[in-house]
């Protein structure tokens, strides 16, 4: 059963309300939310199996801290979409705006446009697909997690990264700190197949490079503090 | 034998015994000094102030007869679960990592026992704090070290940590010695690296931003929990306004005395400003939006005693936290460990490397054989004690001045023992009705 909840006639505390609920039913319905109009913190703590579709863009923090939910954006999302996401799976159609994926733990964001910068910022444990292009900063301090990028990365990527894998199909502008690309062995191949089927990507695992941390700046060393 | 006269050997003020050791450790390592704790440097507090009492124009109320209340409800302006307090004074954020589990459960048992909260800090929330805290602040901080939204509902109020008054525009770092299995796990990192939090949010930029962030958390959170933003010791007019425009339930404001795990020593002593000088500014911007007491201001960074706490609120605070007076109470640096400081190269009351993870205490440290002498009980039971003295002795105070509540205590209690005193803190040298700056003279 899908039921519709109009923007229109709801504010945003009602829908997260309706939402919440069912996520923490366990009832695993399907939602569609219309006329969005950019509206903050949409479908943002749901803890459970559950369905949403977003019929248009969102503002800040769609998802945000997202845990099994299945949440859909049939538009461009705002700053921070899918932030410190648990788990479940978050797809954009369109593009997003800075920070997406910003310290998730888990789950995969599904980025079908471009993302701005810092996408992935502190990625604690993410998947992130983005079928264009990233901009500058992004995964600044990543942690843990995987960010693919079908597109070009811009300035800075993986600055201060530790145990991250970045992986780039296109054009790196340039490094951040400790940023260096890796060999691609055969495990991370394996890994990156998994994730551009997964995300329904148009790509072979063997066009990309893969990018990581030298681990130069784990531990404070002032022979490297040029490096900052 | 050459009998000219001499004169006697004189050390440098510039060049002192201490600064030199300092160039001469720097020249060493080729890095910064790096320690915990607040500013150790002489600057106005809150001794350079004095309580008038009660006279002819002011009734006094019998001490022990006549009731002066302390209770504070923290959150009132949007949340729908505030949280009450039986006393003024809470346990300031202290991250477990920097501090040992059992050191965490202390504090949770002792705030407790004696009516108030307790804070986490960078890394997350602990089974020891949760378990042991009746009413638990989280922090939101610029890592999200272990943030996920099942502890973010379990907590009792949320406080956004934009700056500390330890290091105002810095972040901080957690030095590989104290990255065990179970902080690395925390905090998803490998044992045994440098963990630097970052000095700004990943996720926003600006009161215009954080509006929105504080939108998030209180939809995630079904409105329920109060919403704290600290700030450290900065500019602390403009910073309250900015964060009650952002939305903020309560304003934790941290003077340049608190203390931090683990910070640059340079960052310490010379970024942000004296406690003292802070209260005043943000108290009037609370006014100015004619908000002081629907949103509530908690200070913090060098309170120790009673006297402190009524004289911080009699300058607008509504309540004050403690983090270092706390752990001193714990038994940080306490004389009976004198040997071992002494084979740290240091002695009982200068102990500050608390980075290094090797407290003799057993409070700032993730050894397993120094954490087993922090008994959790008997600290916590300590920690009663001192928040129970901080209480009597502020409601001694606010008794003297006629007050029923240490919320009535207010700045004409108040004389200054010094120009600067005066000036920060806006009540008149003593002896005087004048103070720096007053409008008219």
């Amino acid at each position: 059963m899908t039921t519709t909840l109009d923007m229109t006639a709801l504010d945003l505390r009602q829908v997260n309300t309706r939402l919440q609920a069912a996520a923490r039913a366990q009832a695993n319905e399907d939602y569609v939310i219309t006329n969005p109009r950019g509206s903050h913190a949409m479908a943002c703590g749901l803890d459970g199996p559950l369905g949403v579709t977003i019929k248009g863009s969102t503002g800040y923090y769609c998802a945000g801290m997202n845990k099994e939910a299945t949440i859909t954006v049939e538009g461009s999302a705002g700053p921070g979409v899918a932030e410190n996401m648990m788990s479940g799976t978050v797809t954009i159609h369109g593009d997003a705006s800075q920070y997406a994926g910003a310290t998730g733990h888990g789950g995969l964001l599904n980025i079908k446009g471009n993302a701005s910068s810092r996408c992935g910022i502190s990625m604690k444990g993410i998947d992130i697909v983005v079928h264009g292009n990233i901009g500058h900063m992004s995964a600044f301090m990543a942690q843990k997690g995987n960010l693919v990028v079908l597109g070009d990365a811009g300035d800075a990527l993986g600055d201060s990264i530790y145990e991250a894998r970045l992986f780039v199909r296109g054009s790196v502008k340039s490094l951040g700190a400790d940023c260096i690309e890796k060999e691609m062995r055969p495990e991370h191949l394996e890994t990156l197949a998994a994730l551009l089927d997964k995300a329904g990507a148009d790509a072979r695992p063997e066009e990309f490079r893969r990018y990581g941390s030298a681990r130069k700046l784990y531990n404070f060393n002032i022979d490297h503090a040029d490096e900052y | 034998m050459d009998r000219t006269p001499r004169t006697d050997p004189r050390q440098s003020w510039t060049f002192s015994n201490s600064v030199n050791s300092e160039i001469r450790r720097a020249a060493a390592t080729g890095i910064y000094d790096i320690r915990g704790g607040g500013a150790k440097r002489r600057v106005p507090h809150f001794d350079d102030l004095l309580f008038l009492g009660a006279s002819m124009s002011r009734y006094p109320l019998e001490g022990y007869r006549e009731k002066c209340d302390t209770a504070v409800t923290l959150g009132t302006r949007f949340a729908k679960k505030p949280i009450e307090l039986k006393i003024p004074v809470t346990i300031a954020g202290m991250s477990f990592g920097a501090l040992s589990g059992n050191a965490k459960e202390a504090l949770g048992r002792g705030a407790t026992m004696a009516g108030t909260s307790t804070t986490t800090g960078d890394g997350g929330m602990t089974e020891e704090e949760r378990g042991h805290s009746e009413k638990l602040v989280y922090q939101y901080l610029p890592s999200r070290y272990g943030m996920n939204p099942d502890d973010l509902r379990r907590a009792d109020a949320i406080e956004i940590v934009v700056g500390q008054g330890a290091k105002p525009g810095g972040g901080g770092m957690l030095l590989g010695q104290k990255i065990t299995e179970r902080v690395a796990g925390m905090r998803d990192l490998p044992v045994g690296i440098d963990q630097r939090s970052a000095c700004r949010h990943p996720d926003w930029t600006g009161p215009d931003d954080l509006e929105i962030k504080i939108l998030e958390l209180r939809e995630i959170t079904n409105w329920e929990k109060p919403i704290y933003v600290k700030i450290g010791g900065a500019r602390p007019y403009y910073d309250t306004t900015l964060a009650v425009k952002a939305g903020a339930d309560v304003v934790v404001l941290d003077g340049m005395q608190g203390g931090t795990a683990a910070t640059q020593d340079v960052f310490i002593e010379h970024v942000g400003q004296p406690t003292l000088a802070c209260i005043r500014p943000a108290a009037q911007a609370l006014q100015d939006l004619g908000l002081h007491r629907e949103v509530q201001l908690v200070v913090s960074g060098g309170i120790r005693t009673g006297a402190d706490v009524a004289k911080a609120l009699a300058l607008g605070a509504d309540a004050v936290a403690i983090g270092t007076a706390a752990l001193i109470a714990l038994g940080d640096n306490d004389p009976k460990w004198e040997d071992e400081y002494r084979k740290l190269g240091t002695t009982t009351g200068a102990y500050d490397d608390w980075h290094e993870g090797r407290d003799p205490a057993g409070i700032t440290t993730q050894d397993p054989e120094l954490m087993k002498r922090l008994d959790p009980v008997a600290a916590g039971r300590r920690l009663r004690n001192y928040l129970a003295v901080l209480t009597l002795e502020c409601q001694t105070l606010a008794r003297a001045c006629g007050h029923n509540h240490v919320h009535n205590l207010e700045p004409e209690d108040l004389c200054a023992l010094t120009m600067e005193a005066a000036a920060m803190a806006q009540v008149p040298l003593a002896g005087t009705n004048w103070y720096p700056g007053k409008p008219g003279f």
